[in-house]
Formats: structure tokens, sequence, C-alpha cells
């Protein structure tokens, strides 16, 4: 496999609603963004692209990635589209990283969109319930937040998590994306606010969870070569894993924790594993992450996450699966303020604040989640930190991590049906 | 009554309603034994012939080994291993909220159920709570076909 570097990336504003762009027009948008930051790269050297979208129905088209395409003027190079749920834009992140690797491109396009406004809340939500099994689970009320909170009730049974921690998660993103222009809904919350706003599924409520969105995003990835010729400061993607569990919540068997390199079975002598209260896919996706980019103890070795935070439940239920902690004390280490900015003020006491920062975009709960445009928002989000022009791209500092050297990026569908980890590394 | 011509939503830009309504002649396929078990107040399960894993939701190929499965009988009576009450929804489902989402384990079975916990205040419910399963009487064969009611605390 040769190296692969990401060279440059945009992304539309996110929003409820962008009733004057198309899904064409708001990859554009991304696109002519990201080629605007590597002026030298022209036309000729891309090679091919990558599309993602989670749904037809939502887009009310199908084969619409190939109206991308040709709406690019990319056509008649390569192009396919790549879909898998909430992990859509990851897995066209990684499926351009093996364009690269294999040799077989030298510069390829990964762009994502999803156009979720064009109906109401509650029919998106069963589109959504459709990506559960039709013929066992969505009849019972498929609703994937009603998936979510039981998930997280059997983890607040099983480790003892509290609302209150979650609510903290809630705190922590949305108070990140008021420093990020890109963001659908930034505000200061409380716990209080997060607790009384209204119930969804319990025990989720509204600011438990991400909101739907209008947007897209695009990842321009390149070998060596190209990348040295084109861009000043690329970042060198290290390490891809990925994983996956059984579509039905109720399938999930009860084994052994897949350990990572810093953990030992005497950690997990009691839990049964995945269970429904973890994520072995994401897991997995991890382990082949961190082997291929050579980190140990990923706490020690990352310097920030951008993980798929459509609930605050699954942020914390994330953290353990990426190994930031061990399975059970997700809780702890949010209310220790590990995964929070150092210098925001929250207004909640954080003894260990910014140890790793979680999620300083905002993540899904704060941006929102155009679910194809979602997964490759967070390479651009991590390749801004890594090249250190967070000023640049947001206007304002407050989000850049000092001295980034490596961030995480996971992409998450289904109830942990298919999960991608990618390391993305700045070069000296 | 479906309105004539086209409702126009907005001008600038112009944003009219549209709809798509589709109709399927869905199959159960290999699960259909499950359907018609519900019919007759069975709970049907799967236990493979290999490895003797046993699924509370029914496959007809076991998901740990590969190999064929044949049909058992599920107990009528587990408890809840997770809970949860919506109080909103799909659009499908709007109207039938708040409802009672939970995951049955049974005694001696490796795998859950997704159902419905009806008959008790949502407050109440709780994670190890036994409940019993219940059946339509006029089969529409679908999976809520059966619910769950508790039978004690």
């Amino acid at each position: 496999m040769r190296p692969v570097y990401m060279i440059s990336g945009g992304i539309t504003k996110f929003a409820k609603a962008h009733p004057r762009k198309d899904f064409r027009l708001m990859v554009k948008e991304a696109y002519d963004y990201a080629l605007a930051d590597v002026p030298r790269l022209t036309k000729e050297m891309i090679d091919g692209a990558v599309g993602s979208y989670f749904s037809d129905h939502f887009t009310r088209q199908l084969k619409a990635a190939s109206m991308v395409q040709d709406y690019l003027g990319l056509c008649p190079k390569p192009s396919k589209r790549v879909e898998g749920g909430g992990a859509t834009g990851g897995l066209c992140f990684q499926s351009a990283w093996e364009a690269i690797a294999s040799g077989r491109m030298n510069c390829c396009v990964a762009f994502g969109f999803e156009t979720m406004s064009r109906v109401n809340t509650w029919k998106g939500n069963e589109f959504i319930a459709l990506a559960s099994d039709t013929n066992f689970d969505f009849p019972v009320g498929g609703f994937y937040t009603g998936y979510y909170a039981m998930m997280v009730q059997r983890h607040m049974y099983e480790f003892g998590t509290t609302v209150e921690q979650m609510a903290m998660v809630s705190i922590k993103n949305h108070t990140n994306a008021l420093y990020n222009p890109y963001a659908q809904k930034a505000k200061r919350l409380t716990i209080k606010d997060v607790r009384e706003s209204p119930m969804v599924a319990t025990p989720l409520t509204m600011e438990d969870i991400c909101v739907m969105s209008d947007g897209a995003a695009v990842c321009i990835l390149a070998s060596e070569e190209v990348a040295q010729q084109v861009c000043h400061r690329p970042v060198k993607i290290t390490g891809v894993g990925s994983g996956s569990d059984a579509m039905r919540m109720a399938d999930r068997p009860r084994g052994k924790v897949i350990l990572l390199p810093h953990e030992s079975e005497a950690d997990y002598r009691h839990l049964h594993y995945p269970g429904v209260h973890s994520f072995r896919g994401g897991r997995m996706a991890a382990k082949l992450a961190y082997e291929m980019a050579g980190i140990t103890n990923p706490l020690e070795e990352l310097s920030f996450v951008e993980l798929h935070d459509a609930y605050t439940s699954s942020e914390i239920q994330t953290y353990e699966d990426l190994g930031l902690c061990r399975y059970g004390e997700g809780g702890q280490f949010v209310e220790s303020g590990a995964p929070f900015m150092a210098s925001i003020e929250y207004g909640l006491e954080l003894p260990d604040q910014g140890r790793l920062p979680v999620n300083p975009s905002g993540g899904l709960l704060a941006c929102g989640h155009p679910v194809g445009a979602t997964g490759l928002m967070q390479a651009v989000f991590a390749f801004w930190q890594l090249q250190g022009s967070i000023e640049k791209h947001l206007g304002n500092d407050q989000l850049q991590v000092p001295n980034p050297k490596r961030g995480l990026i996971h992409s998450h569908a289904g109830t942990g049906t298919y999960i991608t980890v990618s390391i993305l590394e700045a070069c000296e | 009554m479906k309105a004539k011509g086209t409702v126009v939503l907005g001008v600038d830009p112009l944003i009219i309603h549209d709809d798509y309504h589709i109709e399927y002649h869905h199959s159960y396929a290999q699960d259909s034994p499950f359907f018609v078990g519900l019919s007759q107040g069975k709970l049907r399960g799967s236990r493979c012939s290999a490895c003797g894993y046993t699924f509370a939701t029914p496959r007809a190929h076991c998901m740990e080994c590969g190999a064929p499965t044949e049909w058992i009988d599920l107990p009528l009576t587990g408890r809840i291993h997770t809970f949860t009450t919506c109080y909103y929804g799909g659009e499908l489902f709007l109207e039938e909220t708040p409802f009672t989402l939970i995951l049955v384990e049974f005694e001696g079975i490796n795998t859950l159920f997704l159902s419905r916990l009806k008959g008790c205040d949502p407050s109440t419910v709780r994670i190890g709570q036994p409940v019993v399963a219940r059946f339509a009487k006029t089969p529409s064969f679908k999976v809520t076909d059966v619910w769950f009611e508790p039978t004690g605390p």
C-alpha cells in the first residue's frame, strides 16, 4: 500500500434547510472551496471521485451521485456511490483512501451530501428507521432514538452512567459549536436545560439528539507525489479500520471484549459483551486503525477526536469503544472534563479539562447530521486541525487544538452496524 | 380527496408539493413460519442444528457458524432486558405515542426479541421485570401481533 494524504477539504454550512440549493450545488460549493485551497491542483490531476449519500428517499433522486459527478465537471472520470447508513461519509473517505493506497488513482475526490429538509421531521425519522430490520424491528415502532434509548438504559443499568453525564456531552458540543460558523445548532446549555427539554424516548431529550440537516462536504485525497506538488501542508492518513455488527440489536451475542493493547482480559471478567450497551463494530474499527497507525495507547497518543455523536449517549459509548477509557467508564470520562476544550468556559467543574478534546467542531449534536456529508465533515475539521488552519477556515482560533499531532475520525451507522475509524497525522 | 393540479408551496425558490406511493408484495420468505406462528399464539425462535446457538428473533441460518437452524417454541414468559418509552416516533407511528419498547430476554435463549410493552404505567417499567406474551385475536401478520405485559413488579 502507498502512503495516502489529504490535501484539501470544503464544507457547506449545515442548515435545517437550503431551499435555494439542491444537492449538486451544495457539493459544488464545498468542492470549489476545497479547490481554492490548493490552487496548484488542476482538473487534469484529479483521477476520479467517490460520492456518498445515505437515502434515495430523502434525495428523491436515485443515482444522485452521478448528477453531482457531471455538475462538478468530472465526467468521464471514474466514479461510484458509497452508501452505509450513518457511516456513509466515513466509508466514502476510506473508499477514496483505497483508490490512492492501491495505486489505482493519484488524486481522488470524496464528496458527500444529504438533503433532509424536503420531508417533515417525523417522515425523516421514518426513513431513517427503514434502516432497521423491516420484518422484526421497524413495524414495532421504528424509531432510531428509541433504539439508542434502549441501549443507554442498559448502559446505565450495567455501569451506573447518569443522564447528567449525558447532558455534559450536550453542553460541550453545543458550546464548542459557538465558534464554528459551519454548525447548525450552537448554544449555551445547562444540565437543567438538557433534562427539561422535551422527552423524546426515555431517557433521551431533544438536546441529547442530533438534528437533521442539509449540507455537503468534500475531501481531496492524493498520493505523496501529488501532495508534495500541490499542498504546502498535507495531512497523512496513517490508519483506517472498520467493523460491523448484526442489524438487529436483539441479535447481539454475548462474548468477550475485543481487547486493545493497553487493556487486559481481567478488566472485563464480568462483562457480557457487546450486549446492547456497546458497539463491537466500533471496537473492531478502532483496533484495526490503531494497528495500522501504530497506536498502543489512544488516550496518550491522540491529540483530538471527531466522533459520531448522533446521541449524547453514543458519544459516551464510543469513548469506551475507542479505548479512551475502559468499558463502563465513559460517564466518568466526560465528568472528568477530559473531552472538553481546554480554553473554553462551559459553566461546569471539570478537573481534567482538555486532556483529549472530543468533537471540538461541535460534532453531529451541534453541527447537524446531513448523513452522507457527516463523515467527510469530520475529516475536513480534522484536516484543518492538523494543518493548524482552523482560524483561516472558521474565522477564529477558539477551536484550534494546540500543536495537534494526530487526530481520529469515527463514522457510525445504524445501531452500530457499520463503523469506520480513520487516523490522520500532521506532517513534520 | 386528492387535489387536482399542482400545489405550489413557495415561489422563490419555486417549491411544489410532490407525492410518491409504493405498494409491495412483501414476502416473509424463510421467516414466514414465525408470522404464521403468531396467529396460532406461538412465539417461534431458532436453534442452530450444528452449534446449538439459540435465537429469540428467528433466522434460518446460524449467525455464529452458518449452519441451518431448526424452529423452536420460545417460552411465553421472559424478562425485560432493556426498555424505553417513546414520546415521538417515525410518522407511521406518531399517533401511537407514547409507546414503550422493550427487548425481552428468555431463559436459556442466547439472543433477545424486540416488542412493545402494554398494560402498565411507563414510569414503573424496570430492567429484569417479568413479562408475558399476549397475541392479537385477529392477526395482521406483522410482528406486532405479539406484545408483552408485566406479570409482576
